[in-house]
């Protein structure tokens, strides 16, 4: 408690990002501290030089301390401490779990457990603009293409997933054999903006309205097999073809999925919410008395602050863990 | 043992995955490797039908491995993303390869040395937008 606040402390690891972050109120992000590998990814072209548990054993001490120093508050202010629990990596979750269970344990504060995935749909809480309940939630990143009902914390239910590969992914992918680097979903957005044309190359994906899924493995597939037989084909007009594409079924279904359901907010979260053109084709497409949430850049992609925030609301319902939690590889 | 399969669509192409699954037992590692877009996480699903296990199997490009319970557990890792094997010390899959489900690995290239010697190694080449060559090297017994 710091100026009659809940402070709380939040952890990832689950995969490639190492983070802490402390929030005061569940909303008010105080530091931010993200230790990314996405500058050694673009030297790679996509492919990760480093990864693994041992990357964030090494980087997890000094972020708790620059996220502390940062905010301007210490241990002894903490009220809760929160860490991403599932789904990831067994030896990533556990680095950021157990040094959150060291901290609860040596302050006598709660800890929080969080759902990563979960967490993500909470990103638009923490700028102040909380969607409230219920609300649809698409996450879509490059490790996720999935669509929840969000009936309150830790009550959602899935509407709609990938089939195959994520939305992320496939822009990743398909960037690296057009020949960019990572990520590549910025990459394809501005070159797709350069299309002159605009016939679209690839088929829709699933356009059977009855259907949940999404799926992305076919138009990856689609776009290889056409520049293999148009080695020459121009980049711009493929890349736009690409988008148009990835991005229509991720608004298709979350407006079905909403209006199916008679829910008028929603949130959009994840690395691919950035994306200039699926911000466009919401706004397009959005009725007047819907709502849709994205989270800024920084928050849309894996960070801390959501995770002490999406804390935060289990902390405040009087919920929290005990010290034999468990990590998990799936929700 | 090596038999080399020329499959024509991708429905003989997840038939053929499906009888690799089916025939696979508990300890089994199955490698697949093949070019972006061959078709190597549809044939993990093949694999993981045989195997009687239903759901989605996706892409572990990003998580680097999944998990799906079944009678026997499938283990299903892609190391695309891994630039050096070295790394692979810290992930400890090697406790997944020498367990009792079936693991299945796509771009094993990417561990270099650091695999079992025993895998079923299988191997997908274009051969035209639908059509495969299906390569399956079985370990001598």
């Amino acid at each position: 408690m710091k100026d009659g606040r809940i402070i709380g402390l939040g952890l990832e690891s689950s995969c490639d990002e190492t983070a802490a972050a402390v929030v005061a109120d569940g909303k008010d992000i105080l530091s931010n501290c993200i230790y990314s590998q996405v500058d050694l990814h673009s030297i790679y072209s996509g492919v990760v030089p480093e990864i693994a548990s041992r990357a964030h054993l090494e980087k997890i001490n000094p972020l708790i301390h620059s996220a502390l120093l940062e905010s301007g508050s210490g241990f002894g202010d903490l009220d809760y401490v929160a860490a991403t629990n599932r789904p990831g990596l067994i030896g990533s979750l556990m680095i950021g779990l157990q040094s959150a269970k060291t901290i609860s344990f040596a302050l006598g504060i709660p800890l929080v457990a969080v759902n990563h995935l979960e967490a993500h749909l909470y990103a638009p809480f923490l700028e102040g603009h909380g969607p409230g309940y219920p609300f649809m939630g698409l996450l879509i990143s490059g490790g996720n293409t999935v669509l929840f009902e969000v009936r309150g914390p830790g009550d959602m239910e899935v509407a709609g997933r990938t089939a195959d590969d994520a939305v992320g992914e496939s822009y990743d992918k398909v960037a690296k054999f057009l020949g960019f680097g990572y990520p590549g979903g910025p990459v394809i957005d501005r070159l797709a903006k350069g299309a002159v044309a605009r016939k679209n190359l690839f088929p829709k994906i699933l356009t059977d309205p009855g259907d949940t899924r999404f799926s992305y493995s076919g138009l990856k597939t689609a776009v290889i097999n056409y520049m293999k037989q148009f080695p020459g084909a121009d980049k711009a007009e493929v890349a736009w073809s690409f988008q148009e594409r990835a991005l229509e079924i991720l608004a298709r279904r979350l407006f079905a999925a909403a209006r199916d359901r008679g829910i008028k907010k929603m949130v959009v979260a994840g690395g691919v919410a950035a994306n200039s053109r699926l911000r466009e084709l919401l706004a397009e497409q959005k009725k007047q008395d819907e709502t849709i949430m994205i989270p800024s850049p920084l928050l849309c992609t894996d960070n801390a602050a959501m995770i002490a925030g999406a804390g935060y609301m289990y902390f405040n319902a009087g919920i929290s863990d005990p010290l034999t939690v468990d990590v998990k590889a799936k929700v | 043992m090596k038999r080399v399969i020329e499959s024509g669509s991708c429905a003989e192409t997840l038939g053929i995955a499906t009888e690799l699954g089916r025939s696979a037992s508990r300890g089994d590692i199955i490698t697949l490797s093949g070019e972006l877009g061959a078709g190597k996480t549809l044939f993990a699903g093949g694999i993981a039908a045989g195997m009687g296990i239903d759901g989605y199997i996706t892409s572990p490009t990003f998580s680097l491995m999944d998990v799906h319970e079944g009678t026997i557990p499938l283990y299903h890792f892609d190391l695309y993303r891994i630039e050096k094997p070295s790394e692979l010390e810290e992930l400890f899959f090697e406790e997944y390869w020498e367990g009792d489900g079936i693991s299945v690995i796509e771009w094993p290239e990417r561990a270099e040395g650091r695999l079992p010697r025993r895998v079923t190694a299988v191997t997908i080449e274009y051969t035209g937008p639908e059509s495969r060559r299906i390569t399956i090297e079985h370990p001598d017994n």
